[in-house]
């Protein structure tokens, strides 16, 4: 036993309280690792740049802040990815939706071959289905655009949402439902006013990862926008061309209003629980 | 079971959760619509990219299916440097991801109390500036008069990096360190998150228990918590190390020519090169890869139920 002296001098408490502390230390440190970023995005959108990167730091100024959209096309593909982003969310949501369903309620033979095929999406490393997909555009001579960028967006975040909502759906009690239809709810009644006020928070979950995921995606729609520019798309070739302030003013805006959007959600959340 | 009384019969080995299996279709009209897209979005591409794979000729008199399986061993030849280059690099991150992401999962799992949800909000917070512009603020912080040099250089680190080939002249920038460092930070909360939720379902009173028993803390660890923790650390691996081998956004942004991953070749043979068939036989081998690697990993870490 390295059990410490009975009166510990000064370093010897020191050591011992970094010990005891060392994960919090750690997990700390990580932290820092995960946020840096964010905070150097946030100085920088503060920044008025020499020249067309804004990578130093030079002084401070708030013109890009006062001024979001005064860089061509920079507005443009943010509503696009906007309007794709719901569009995705919401046919990745019901489409997810209703496999999770299936596959938390119903025994059916093909149970095994759904859940891989669900699986593999998610297993995938993004380029190789970004060009088979493109492959299977090209051949089919289909035009690159908004449509091709919907198509994968729905296709690769329906796994996410089927993994949310079913997670919701497996953990509740069978026997609310069946409360309900032997206090004689139609089957109609027991789904809307039993079944889906207890798997919504799934389905929140799901659409919410579905709507982050289509947001943000760059692999997938590198491959099948043909000339249509998302936001990353607008982003990754300022990286080639110069990053114009405006980004920052973007990245640090996203920022806040998810981590106001998780704070609101807690908030409500934890009062729902203590109700 | 029992409440169900006479109105609905179900089979009597129906499981517990089908109150509602009414039609024996019920559950097909379900899946067919997400089903359907998957298999024409999806699973259609891999076949349509296979056929790809062995086909010849060039985007003006267009591509026939020759079987022409010289590409596969042309697309290994030519690109082996990239492909070993990428598992190296994700193995390296993961790790990385596993060392740095174990602690804070800990911490938030058994140590935070009240601070839990401020500590979860702001491991998934990060995720919602767009990942691009994060990557690009890396730029910054590890730019050659940037503090992180400066700091490293003073410490004489980086001379020892240089040795090692990890680093070059005395910068980070366009190096293996900062491709590493991008794909760590990038697929971390992927691994924080698997690992928390295993951590979360272990009971606390584990801990006492074998703090009853005169287990010190390293050996509690050990011997209960990170064996328990297992199904996180499988799942958090996997869901780092695969989309890690296939990215190609960090070595396109934080490294130089010398640092391309298999995903680069990818790109630009598809959007650039215009040569799907090398494009699509280079995929192929990506997947094979790392399924193989998958698999292996999985039979070793005893998870199999797993995936």
């Amino acid at each position: 036993m390295a059990a410490p002296t009975k009166t510990p001098k000064a370093p010897a408490k020191a050591s011992r309280w970094l010990r005891r502390n060392l994960v919090v230390l750690a997990g700390l440190a990580t932290l820092a690792y995960l946020i840096l970023p964010n905070v150097v995005v946030t100085v920088f959108s503060f920044n008025k740049p020499n020249g067309r990167f804004n990578y130093e730091w030079q002084r401070f100024s708030t013109d890009a802040w006062t001024d979001p959209c005064g860089v061509a096309d920079l507005c443009g593909s943010l509503s696009l990815s906007l309007e794709i982003a719901f569009w995705a969310t919401l046919g990745a949501t019901v489409l997810g939706t209703m496999i999770a369903f299936a596959l938390a309620r119903y025994r059916f033979r093909a149970r095994s071959s759904v859940s891989t095929l669900l699986f593999l999406p998610m297993a995938m490393p993004e380029v190789v289905m970004a060009a088979s997909l493109a492959t299977l555009f090209l051949n089919m001579g289909v035009t690159f655009g908004f449509w091709t960028v919907l198509i994968a967006h729905i296709m690769f975040c329906l796994s996410f949402v089927v993994t949310a909502v079913k997670a919701r759906v497996m953990s509740m009690d069978p026997r609310l439902e069946q409360a309900a239809q032997d206090l004689y709810a139609t089957p109609l009644q027991t789904f809307l006013r039993v079944t889906l006020p207890i798997a919504a928070p799934g389905i929140a979950a799901g659409a919410l990862l579905a709507f982050a995921l289509s947001f943000d995606d760059f692999i997938i729609t590198n491959f099948n926008a043909g000339s249509t520019v998302t936001f990353p798309m607008f982003v990754w070739g300022a990286a080639q061309r110069g990053t114009p302030v405006q980004i920052n003013v973007i990245g640090t805006a996203m920022f806040g209003i998810a981590v106001l959007c998780v704070l609101v959600g807690q908030l409500v959340g934890g009062r729902r629980k203590r109700s | 079971m029992a409440l169900t009384g006479t109105r609905h019969e179900p089979p009597a080995d129906a499981p517990a959760t089908a109150p509602a299996a009414r039609g024996k279709l019920t559950p097909y009209w379900l899946l067919l619509p997400g089903i359907l897209w998957l298999l024409v979005f999806f699973a259609a591409p891999l076949v349509y990219q296979a056929s790809t794979s062995v086909q010849t000729g060039s985007l003006e008199e267009g591509f026939q299916v020759t079987w022409h399986l010289a590409t596969y061993w042309d697309a290994l030849t030519e690109y082996y440097p990239q492909f070993l280059r990428s598992v190296a690099y994700a193995a390296t991150a993961t790790v990385l991801c596993l060392a740095l992401g174990y602690p804070l999962a800990y911490l938030i799992a058994f140590r935070a109390g009240r601070w839990r949800n401020v500590l979860m909000v702001l491991v998934i917070a990060p995720f919602f500036t767009s990942f691009l512009i994060r990557t690009l603020a890396w730029k910054t912080i590890l730019s050659d008069g940037g503090p992180v040099v400066s700091a490293l250089g003073a410490l004489h680190v980086l001379d020892l990096t240089d040795a090692l080939g990890v680093t070059e002249g005395q910068r980070v920038l366009a190096t293996p360190l900062a491709v590493v460092c991008g794909l760590t930070y990038n697929f971390l909360p992927f691994m924080i998150l698997p690992l928390y939720t295993s951590l979360e379902r272990i009971d606390p009173r584990l801990h006492e228990a074998a703090g009853d028993l005169y287990a010190r803390p390293l050996t509690t660890f050990r011997k209960v918590t990170f064996p328990l923790s297992m199904p996180g650390v499988v799942a958090g691996t996997l869901l780092t190390f695969i989309p890690a081998t296939g990215d190609y956004i960090n070595a396109e942004l934080l490294g130089s020519t010398d640092q391309k991953m298999i995903g680069n070749v990818i790109q630009s043979q598809f959007l650039r090169v215009l040569d799907y068939p090398t494009a699509a036989a280079l995929s192929f081998i990506l997947m094979a890869a790392i399924l193989a690697m998958v698999t292996l990993y999985i039979r070793k870490s005893g998870t199999e139920d797993l995936v």
